[in-house]
């Protein structure tokens, strides 16, 4: 259990600035995931917080405990940070037996063999792998290595719990059970976990709280569903939610206290309430009108206040159907659950509460217009 | 300590103190500055040394240079290597000669080695796994035992001593045959074919066979796909391996010993080792002469080849691969190449092993057999009283010598092979793992007479270096010893052992060592437990491969030899220069059996690679 903070971290290969002022706090007890595009800095992120890179300038502690200092170049070994790190290749030495992996810290250790016994023992059996002890890594199948890996980690109780995509390596069923498993795992030991991944659902799914990564700096840090929901700006717009947010161009217009957005969805207004601090406070620009797909209400007979559209092409899937819509030369897509056949031309109509739609300032990527949170 | 609390201001000094703290805590970095201070000592010195030599006038040349003093700077060695009355035989004649073999030599193997290599890889010949392996034997026997072999055969009666198996037979063979260019051509092309064959059957097989196809899909025929499809995608291959035999015939030494300097045809390395007996200086600069030109076709080589290498494996890795089928000369291929086996690896060994029975050399009838150069006690009559081989206790001892040598050799080599690869592959992007690795290929630039005359002019006396008015001797004099030889054997085998060690290290993720220094072990536990145990197998096979390449060596220690200290190899040239012509072989045939026995070692337990020795 501890608490992390990460000050103005910069890290440079040659002149290549990976990370720009990285600030994250990590409370104790969260699981954080770094999430990006892959080359985003959130692999470095993690392996600067675990000894393994060190950065150029920039103070990390650990319960106030200093652990880096980049300017005064002090760096506390690894093994002294009290943490241990899941590798995305697991990293299991292949010469070792399971039980000898998972041991090999404790003997560094320099613990009894009775003590080692027990911990490698309970870290087997909280990973349901006990019974493969004695077995070599490649005798393994890649989920059961992976468990192995886990293992490795957990058996010495470290304070800090460091994931790299650790089920990027696995096929698409075991990834759904690892990561229920590794939610429980978390909830259980009550560890803080720092996890890298560029799966947004893993993400979505598992997180407290997630810190966004693009190009080296942190865009945004937040709960999952706000992340969803509120996205700070349209890369992190772009970046969640599959299938993607639909973006359509507009024109807004500040007066008075009140937005006025117009665009092929018609004219919105929306009042201070919902303004964040990039809106600006009195000017004409343009924007983008951000909207989930399954936030689109299709319905095949004219209704009142329904906006008329054209369907492109339907794509039924059997849990859900995506429809391929068009207004006014805009596309974007909906989402209906369940099997639904439309005919290609169709005319369709379409309500959007507008309480959940996004607004984005063209120019400078940010969200300008909140939507509403919580259960929709 | 240095833990600073969150508050505290930037502080220079504790910056300094943590800085000095990291660089000398830091493995890599002990590791690197002793490897760097070693090859600088080992390889830049030796190099400066010898280049100093051939500056300085010595004290035995002092009569031959008017009003010179001892250790003056003279051009004297120079000028007579390159613009004297003498500079025709001992330099300009020898060069010629030399370049004259390289290049027929390279010519002839690359024709061997590529036709070879294309029956193998790209023909439905019979009886591959036979030939894989046979085909490479020929390179196991060092070069100038294959010489002996041919003296065997062809040696007449012009020259004296006893004749050969033709003579025998009454078939004198001519002199140009017996010796000089020929002989010396067609025993190193039997040696260096290997190279050629090594490197374009491996460029062959990552040529895809589709792209051949395609060539026959658009209507293309045979041999116009071969000659404009097939070939020119190896020919960066085929340029590889002519560099890489053009330079290694320029510098061997044994072959045109044996070969040549009976009729007094010098190439450049006989004439650098006799000159080296009478004049240091001058046989230095020879020594330089030869150093000079192996860089300049390493630096072509890297020029010319670098930039058309890219595209010899496009294609992709293999794929499906169609033989082309031989038909009707299936059989006659085959029977040709087993000849050649016959010619270049059976009947060398077969005529060495026969002559090492008869009792006056050159008599081949039955009533001639004796096994007196095996197991005879010594006898005034027979070979100035040498006993035979099993008996003679100088044999025993230079057996010893032998095996210890190798023993030794090998296995500091590859364990600095091991450390100076772990530097390598893990600091591929720093500027002192690069400045590492050029530093370790030098002694591959040089040939190995040359490597060896640089540790003559290294080594010969004692070298003090005077500091306060003390003197330090920091270079001693190890001219004749035991530890010169282990010296010289392992700096020249550090490019093969650094970079057997680099692709045994590169293997050895680095997450594997991380994942260590997270569970808190430090760099010896790491390397213990971690990196040696997962780079054992290679670790292994590198060790035999240097101990069979270093039991074979002539060229590199014959300089540097001294009878107390002598090998196998050495005995051997000693006693065929000497005429005892059976001992010699008997000695061979025992350092055959023991280099079979070793590659058996390394490929039944270690799975080593015989082709990667070269």
């Amino acid at each position: 259990m501890s608490r992390i903070e990460l000050k103005n971290i910069n890290k440079y290969y040659g002149s290549n600035r990976v990370l720009k002022d990285v600030n994250l706090t990590i409370e104790d007890g969260e699981f954080m995931t770094l999430l990006g595009p892959s080359g985003c800095g959130k692999t470095t992120t993690l392996r600067v917080i675990a000894g393994l890179e060190k950065p150029q300038s920039g103070i990390i502690t650990m319960d106030g405990r200093v652990i880096v200092n980049g300017e005064e170049l002090f760096f506390e070994s690894p093994a002294k940070r009290g943490l241990n790190l899941v590798f995305q290749s697991y990293a299991l030495w292949p010469h070792m037996t399971v039980f000898d992996n998972v041991a090999f810290g404790l003997k560094v250790a320099k613990k009894s063999k009775q003590e080692i016994n027990t911990l490698v023992h309970s870290a087997l059996e909280r990973m349901q792998i006990d019974k493969y002890a004695e077995r070599y890594p490649s005798e393994l199948s890649g989920g059961q290595q992976q468990r192995v890996a886990i293992a490795r980690a957990i058996a010495g109780s470290p304070n800090l719990l460091l994931l790299d995509e650790p089920l990027s390596n696995l096929d698409a069923k075991l990834r759904i059970d690892m990561r229920s498993e590794l939610k429980r795992l978390h909830q259980e030991m009550g560890t803080t976990v720092i996890y890298v991944t560029h799966d947004q659902v893993e993400a979505l799914t598992m997180s407290t709280r997630i810190a966004i990564f693009f190009e080296g700096a942190i865009e945004q840090v937040a709960p999952p569903m706000e992340l969803y929901q509120n996205p700070a700006s349209l890369r992190v717009a772009e970046f969640i939610g599959n299938p993607r947010i639909n973006l359509i161009d507009g024109d807004a217009k500040v007066e008075n206290g009140c937005m006025t957005v117009t665009s092929a969805l018609g004219t919105m207004v929306f009042d201070k309430e919902q303004f964040t601090d990039a809106t600006p406070a009195s000017s004409a620009f343009s924007c983008r009108v951000g909207f989930r797909p399954e936030q689109i209400h299709i319905s095949r007979t004219e209704k009142p206040g329904a906006i008329k559209a054209r369907v492109y092409s339907g794509m039924p899937a059997g849990s859900e159907t995506l429809i391929q819509l068009v207004i006014g030369g805009h596309n974007f897509l909906g989402k209906q659950v369940g099997i639904r056949h439309y005919r290609a031309d169709e005319e369709v109509w379409l309500t959007l509460d507008q309480r959940l739609v996004n607004v984005f300032d063209s120019g400078s990527g940010a969200l300008i217009k909140l939507a509403d949170t919580g259960e929709f | 300590m240095t833990q600073t609390a969150l508050e505290q201001p930037f502080s220079r000094k504790r910056r300094f103190k943590n800085r000095l703290r990291n660089t000398f805590t830091n493995p890599y970095n002990i590791i690197t500055l002793i490897a760097l201070i070693l090859l600088v000592y080992l390889i830049v010195v030796p190099l400066g040394e010898m280049i100093k030599t051939t500056l300085t006038l010595a004290a035995s040349d002092l009569r031959r240079v008017k009003g010179g003093t001892e250790g003056e700077f003279t051009l004297y060695y120079w000028t007579r290597l390159l613009f004297s009355d003498v500079s025709r035989n001992l330099f300009w004649i020898p060069l010629k000669n030399s370049l004259i073999i390289a290049l027929t030599t390279s010519m002839v193997s690359i024709t061997i080695g590529a036709l070879v290599a294309w029956l193998m890889v790209r023909t439905d010949l019979p009886g591959k796994n036979f030939f894989s392996l046979a085909i490479i034997i020929p390179y196991m026997l060092p070069s100038w035992c294959k010489s002996m072999a041919w003296l065997t055969v062809f040696r007449n009666e012009t020259i004296g001593g006893a004749a050969g198996f033709l003579s025998y037979l009454g078939i004198q063979s001519p002199d140009w045959l017996a010796y000089g260019p020929v002989a010396i051509i067609i025993v190193l092309s039997i040696h260096y074919y290997a190279y050629a064959y090594l490197l374009v059957s491996a460029a062959l097989r990552s040529v895809n066979s589709e792209l051949e196809e395609m060539g026959e899909i658009i209507g293309a025929g045979k041999t116009l796909i071969l000659r404009r499809i097939t070939f020119p995608l190896v020919l960066p291959a085929i340029l590889s391996s002519f560099i890489l035999t053009f330079s290694k015939s320029m510098g061997t030494f044994g072959v045109p010993s044996f070969l040549g300097l009976k009729v007094n045809y010098y190439t450049i390395s006989t004439s650098l080792y006799s000159t080296i007996q009478r004049q240091k200086g001058t046989g230095f600069a020879i020594s330089l002469v030869l150093i000079l030109l192996a860089s300049i076709n390493i630096f072509i080589n890297q020029k010319l080849i670098g930039s058309r290498k890219s595209y010899a494996t496009i294609g992709g890795k293999g794929g499906r691969s169609t033989l082309l089928p031989l038909g009707k000369w299936k059989w006659p291929i085959v029977a040709l190449l087993i000849l050649f086996l016959l010619v270049a690896v059976v009947l060398p060994l077969v005529i060495l092993l026969y002559q090492t029975f008869m009792l006056r050399a050159g008599d081949y009838g039955l009533s001639n057999f004796t096994l007196h150069y095996w197991i005879g006690d010594a006898d005034p009559n027979i070979a100035d009283g040498l006993p035979g081989v099993f008996k003679y206790d100088q044999f025993w001892m230079y057996v010893k010598n032998t095996l210890m040598l190798v023993g030794f050799t090998s296995i500091i080599a590859t364990v600095c092979g091991q450390m100076l690869g772990y530097i390598n592959s893990r600091g591929r992007q720093l500027r002192s793992g690069k400045l590492v690795e050029q530093l370790v290929f030098i002694p591959y630039l040089i040939p190995s007479i040359a490597f060896g005359s640089m540790y003559l002019a290294m080594f010969m006396n004692t070298r003090y270096l005077n500091i306060f008015g003390l003197s330090i001797p920091v270079v001693p004099s190890l001219y004749g010893t035991f530890t010169i030889l282990v010296l010289v054997s392992i700096v020249k085998h550090l490019p093969f052992a650094s970079r057997a060690g680099t692709s045994n290290m590169l293997q050895i993720s680095t997450e594997l060592e991380e994942a260590g220094q997270l569970a808190g072990a430090n760099f010896v536990t790491r390397f213990a437990r971690i990196v040696f145990p997962l780079a054992k197998n290679g670790f292994m096979s590198g060790l035999m491969l240097i101990l069979i390449s270093i039991m074979k060596e002539l060229d590199l220690i014959v300089i540097l030899m001294s009878p107390s200290q002598a090998t196998l190899p050495y005995m051997a040239y000693t006693y065929s220069n000497s005429g005892f012509q059976q001992p010699a072989s008997a000695v061979s045939i025992v350092m055959f059996v023991m280099v079979f026995f070793f590659y058996w070692i390394a490929n039944k337990f270690f799975h080593a690679d015989i082709a990667g020795g070269m």
